[in-house]
């Protein structure tokens, strides 16, 4: 194509910035691929996102991102929508309504909440199906690679202590907590999650209104969302406008079957079963990532090279790492940041001096209840709780 | 006087700032799944059916998927998000959805 004048320039320019040709691109790595995917700064409060879905929403915080700092900033925090949203909220005529097998029923405006005893705790946020890319055989669904996680310090109000005042009812089971987010077709399922009544009430689960000491980005979940110390974020329900609270099982679709793992104590089974007793996901396991450098690097040749990474405990907080630059035949402990949230991120660094060479850099996890990352992986139909050791091959020039 | 009449401008904005409804406005994806030309599946039913529910990447993303993994992604899709996708338009989504798989470089079996 011949460009003529400069409007015609200026107007092909433009064409090509906005084309995915033209964008930065990331390369997760996924087997088979397809692998690329588009940065991207079109979502506001965002910037940098690695684009997995425009609508509904699928943004995932590139891994450079978990280098900086234990704390993921909200602006490259994930995104992750079933259902379309509102786009615009008004917070002071929000209202959380808490009903069901209750004595007192509620309705909660935000400030009625802000007048409850302040709340805080850093965790980590991570999608069941986080990794799930990496899985082999591949499986269908959210093509994320590692980074739909995000640890952040969550403010608000401990949900014992909204639930005192509502005065839940004996015989109560479960609390069902959904938002404001709606289905596309009418008789399709709205999302909604459930907790047993004693996790929900363990002082630990608490509605959040600010992330990092800012109002939760709409994106995010504004104006309210359920935090759930440890456990996969599906519950994490975003939006929350209402609590439900159940005096038999919650058979909605969400809970009955969706996000549900293989019954076995390590959520894995045999590539391509499909007949086996299953369970709703819960609890994280531990994971490590190296951040400081990623699949591919060439690093110089030197005595002690500097490797690091975060680590997370899962449902509980991490007590050792260790790191390997042979692929894991030999080991040696990592330093351990001083932040130690229980949920959420630890920093980790080592310095290591692999020969010239190919060299595969791995960190392992020892979570403080003692469960140690596994070398190798579990597979499960929906590519649920990755958490095996995780290679990152680099080149020693 | 004069400070006082600055704080209640203050407080009056801090009001208006406080009361404003937050709001976002979305990027919007118009991009159709490809037309192969002729001789080639045609993308019109994967057009009509799918982009009502989400844009094409969560078609594009995916690996490597037999014509069978396909179809049960249809039947998931119809029977749990009561997707208002036409039986009768399967065998012509399907066939895209093949075509353009085989068509890519950068999408193989691991």
């Amino acid at each position: 194509m011949r460009v003529t004048d400069r409007r015609q320039f200026l107007a092909l320019a433009a064409a090509s910035a906005a084309s995915p040709l033209f964008a930065a691109q990331v390369d997760l790595q996924l087997p088979g691929g397809p692998s690329l995917r588009p940065l991207t700064d079109a979502f506001p409060g965002k910037r940098q996102m690695i684009l997995q879905r425009t609508s509904q929403p699928l943004l995932e915080t590139p891994m450079a991102v978990f280098d900086k700092g234990v704390l993921t900033p909200n602006d490259r925090f994930y995104v992750r929508w079933h259902w379309p949203f509102p786009t615009e909220i008004d917070a002071a005529a929000h209202r959380l309504t808490i009903d069901g097998h209750v004595a007192k029923p509620l309705q909660l405006s935000l400030a009625d909440l802000k007048a409850l005893p302040h709340f805080e705790i850093t965790a980590v946020n991570q999608c069941s199906g986080n990794s799930r890319g990496h899985f082999e055989p591949r499986i269908a669904g959210a093509q994320w690679g590692h980074g739909a996680m995000g640890n952040a310090r969550w403010t608000g109000v401990r949900l014992q202590d909204v639930m005192a005042r509502a005065a839940i009812k004996p015989g109560a089971l479960a609390l069902r907590f959904s938002g404001l987010d709606t289905p596309l077709v009418d008789d399709a399922p709205d999302f909604a999650k459930s907790l047993a009544v004693d996790h929900a009430l363990d002082g630990e689960v608490m509605i959040a209104w600010a992330m990092n000491g800012e109002a939760l980005p709409i994106l995010n979940g504004f104006p309210l969302r359920l935090v759930v110390p440890g456990w996969y974020s599906t519950y994490w329900v975003k939006m929350l406008d209402r609590i439900e609270i159940l005096d038999k099982p919650d058979d909605n679709y969400w809970m009955a079957k969706a996000y549900h793992i293989p019954d076995t104590p390590d959520a894995g089974v045999a590539p391509g079963a499909t007949n086996f007793p299953r369970r709703p996901i819960s609890r994280m396991v531990p994971r490590a990532f190296i951040t400081s450098h990623a699949a591919g690097a060439k690093l110089a040749l030197a005595p002690g090279i500097a490797i690091g990474g975060i680590a997370m405990g899962g449902d509980c907080g991490v007590a050792s790492v260790a790191v390997s630059s042979d692929g894991g035949k030999n080991w040696a402990p990592a330093t351990l940041g001083k932040d130690n949230d229980v949920y959420g991120f630890r920093r980790f660094d080592a310095a290591m001096s692999p020969p010239r060479g190919p060299a595969v850099l791995m960190a392992r996890v020892t979570n403080t209840k003692g469960v140690v990352q596994p070398l190798t992986g579990i597979w499960n139909p929906n590519g649920f709780m990755r958490g095996q050791v995780e290679p990152t091959p680099v080149t020693i020039i | 006087m004069h400070i006082l009449s600055t704080l209640l401008i203050g407080l009056a904005a801090s009001v208006l700032v406080a009361a404003a409804p937050a709001r976002i406005e979305l990027p919007f994806s118009d991009a159709m799944f490809a037309d192969f030309g002729a001789g080639k599946p045609s993308p019109d039913a994967i057009n009509n059916n799918c982009l009502a529910c989400h844009s094409t990447e969560m078609v594009l993303n995916q690996p490597q998927q037999s014509r069978a993994e396909w179809q049960e992604a249809l039947i998931h899709m119809r029977k749990n998000y009561k997707a208002p996708v036409d039986v009768a338009d399967d065998a012509a989504i399907l066939d895209w959805l093949v075509a353009m798989q085989a068509g890519r470089a950068d999408i193989k079996t691991p």
